[in-house]
């Protein structure tokens, strides 16, 4: 099927051959499953106001429009959320990384005497914590951090399994390479800066990528703390957006009169667009080292 | 971390406060180093333990976590009482175990697939391709669910087509479950394929090529080599899973379906009812009693499934 002829010296089976068609065919179902509500919001996006109204959604739009996405970005809300947004995600990202590799570092050494017992304090706060309420008595009356946008990166800066995951890369690096430098007289600082960080590029790369995500997909926060609506996270305005023209349709049909002339659906599916844009360029330049990386973690973990 | 470290660190047993004075100071850049997240861990994770505190108070807002009066388990009195809960606990188990057999199996279905592909661009573009929803958020994966199953979406107009009356699938909770069950493979079976996809290609492929010279055919290397050299890691990632069974997906659930208590007999899990707890019924009290609880049963299940892992695979125990 992909243009394969004889591999190896044993001739295949016409048996192992049909299972192999089957297997493929299941792997393209699965992904067509992946892909078709993409396609299907990505489509419809396209479409005319009136024709989602009337036909429905669609995967080929049945008149190409932009009336959506003009909108989208003349109604300001949705770049006011992408500004804050990718703020957090990259102010955040960078002090996650920093905290997180501070930490993984010094706990990958076996030298350190004290390490288990950081370990120990690190892994009972994924078994054991607070809950809802105390966390959010903290950070609501007692740091005061409502409506401050940094609500939506120090509390989730760290995260004590990504954290283990970076140990363990650190662990899998070859000890000889820090104790020459360390011989040298380098202290730990620059023997992390200088020797370690620049053979964990697959490590460092997934973990951000995995701080980018939760920062990117974060709205937890943005809904309990922030109410500043120039403050809300896109996922948060998303969020809203939806639970609005939920809200507008009920209005609507009590009452009997429409109550707006917007695009509704299609600004709602553009925005979606909008949002899932990003992920899909950074994508495929991470996912290279994301394999790999986490792979690596895993096991070992 | 493991057992057999802790007996050859110190035959003197404590460590004397001088001891560790010269270890700190011996050490001194990698304890500063972690500094920062250590007062992290203790700002974000332990001070709100003291917050516990609430579930064995009556809370005012004005009296403070301290001032407020004790009332002993009252609000986990009202809680085991409370209209419905036993179906929260119910929705939480059952709606995880769904989760764990069908994403599990849905996973190494997937990664034995993968990796019985030949063509390697084939194979990395499918790979992307199932794993990429899981970036995606709950909020967008919910206004795209609206788009298929919502009032005018892809089913109704199916249906309308068909001439049948359209289905209100938002304020029926029957279905919730299997939905559930397919977005989270859709969200995340791909995901979680990459571990299995990542055994199977350490396995020896030694084995393999005696099985083909024995006659095997593709069907049987499959059930009997690769499966029974995935059960470990199958068993340890279930028993895993197993340890958070009590923990609720908030962020898929709520994303999902908000509010709307119409759905709530079959898909409200302990932690939306937390939620709802403290935003709409203003009880503190019980919300914080509910967590707490949820806290001690977790605690517990991962203990129960860690000693299980250490009996079946005692590599791969945590602790």
């Amino acid at each position: 099927m992909m243009g394969k002829k004889k591999t190896g010296g044993i001739r295949q089976s016409k048996q192992d051959r049909i299972l192999s068609y089957i297997m493929n065919g299941i792997v393209i179902l699965f992904c067509l499953y992946c892909l078709f509500p993409f396609l299907y919001v990505l489509g419809s996006s396209f479409e005319t106001e009136n024709n989602i109204l009337r036909y429905g959604y669609t995967f080929i739009p049945r008149k190409f429009t932009l009336a959506a996405y003009k909108a989208v970005l003349l109604g300001g809300g949705v770049l006011k959320a992408y500004g804050v947004t990718i703020f957090t995600a990259a102010v955040g990202t960078v002090l996650s990384m920093v905290v997180t590799i501070t930490l993984a570092y010094p706990l990958a050494q076996k030298k350190l005497k004290f390490r288990n017992q950081i370990t120990f304090f690190v892994y009972f706060t994924m078994l054991f914590n607070g809950g809802l309420v105390p966390t959010y008595l903290l950070i609501s009356k007692y740091l005061g951090m409502k409506n401050n946008i940094w609500v939506l990166v120090l509390p989730v800066m760290f995260n004590p399994w990504n954290m283990f995951l970076m140990r363990n890369f650190f662990s899998g690096i070859p000890g000889e390479l820090a104790e020459s430098a360390y011989m040298d007289g380098a202290n730990e600082f620059q023997i992390l800066l200088r020797i370690v960080l620049p053979v964990s590029v697959p490590g460092i790369a997934t973990i951000s990528l995995f701080y980018v995500l939760m920062y990117w997909n974060q709205w937890f926060n943005s809904m309990l703390y922030i109410e500043d609506r120039n403050l809300m996270t896109l996922q948060y305005y998303i969020m809203d957006l939806m639970r609005s023209a939920e809200a507008m349709k009920q209005l609507a049909m009590s009452t009997g009169v429409s109550v707006s002339n917007l695009p509704e659906e299609t600004l709602k599916l553009a925005t979606t667009i909008v949002t899932i844009g990003p992920v899909v360029f950074i994508y495929p330049f991470v996912q290279k080292y994301f394999t790999q990386g986490l792979t690596v973690g895993a096991i070992k973990g | 971390m493991k057992n057999g470290k802790k007996k050859n660190q110190k035959p003197g047993g404590r460590m004397s406060m001088a001891d560790v004075g010269k270890e700190l100071w011996k050490n001194k850049f990698l304890y500063c180093m972690a500094i920062p997240g250590i007062v992290w861990v203790c700002l974000f994770s332990y001070v709100p333990l003291y917050g516990i505190l609430i579930a064995f108070k009556k809370y005012s807002a004005s009296a403070g976590i301290w001032g407020s009066p004790w009332i002993g388990l009252e609000n986990f009195k009202f809680l085991f009482n409370y209209k419905g809960i036993g179906r929260v606990f119910f929705n939480t188990i059952f709606l995880n175990i769904l989760f764990i057999v069908f994403g599990t199996s849905m996973s190494v279905l997937l990664a034995i697939l993968f990796s019985e592909i030949k063509n390697k661009k084939f194979k990395k573009v499918s790979q992307s391709v199932a794993i990429f929803p899981n970036f995606i958020s709950w909020t967008v994966i919910s206004m795209i669910l609206t788009t298929i199953i919502g009032s005018s979406g892809m089913i109704n107009s199916i249906l309308a087509k068909m001439g049948h009356e359209p289905l209100a699938i938002y304020s029926n909770p029957t279905p919730w479950p299997f939905i559930l069950v397919l977005l989270k493979i859709w969200q995340g079976a791909g995901y979680g394929s990459i571990v299995y996809v990542a055994t199977i290609t350490g396995f020896d492929t030694g084995i393999y090529e005696a099985a083909r010279v024995d006659g095997a055919s593709k069907f049987q290397q499959i059930t009997r080599i690769t499966l029974p050299m995935l059960k470990p890691t199958i068993i340890l990632l279930t028993l895993m899973s197993i340890g958070n069974i009590f923990k609720g997906d908030f962020g898929m659930i709520y994303a999902l379906v908000g509010d709307s208590a119409k759905l709530y007999p079959t898909v409200d899990v302990v932690d939306t009812f937390t939620y709802r707890a403290l935003r709409q019924l203003n009880d503190l009290g019980m919300s914080t009693a509910t967590s707490f609880f949820q806290s001690i049963v977790g605690c517990l299940m991962v203990l129960v499934s860690n000693a299980i892992v250490r009996k079946v695979e005692p590599d791969s125990a945590i602790f």
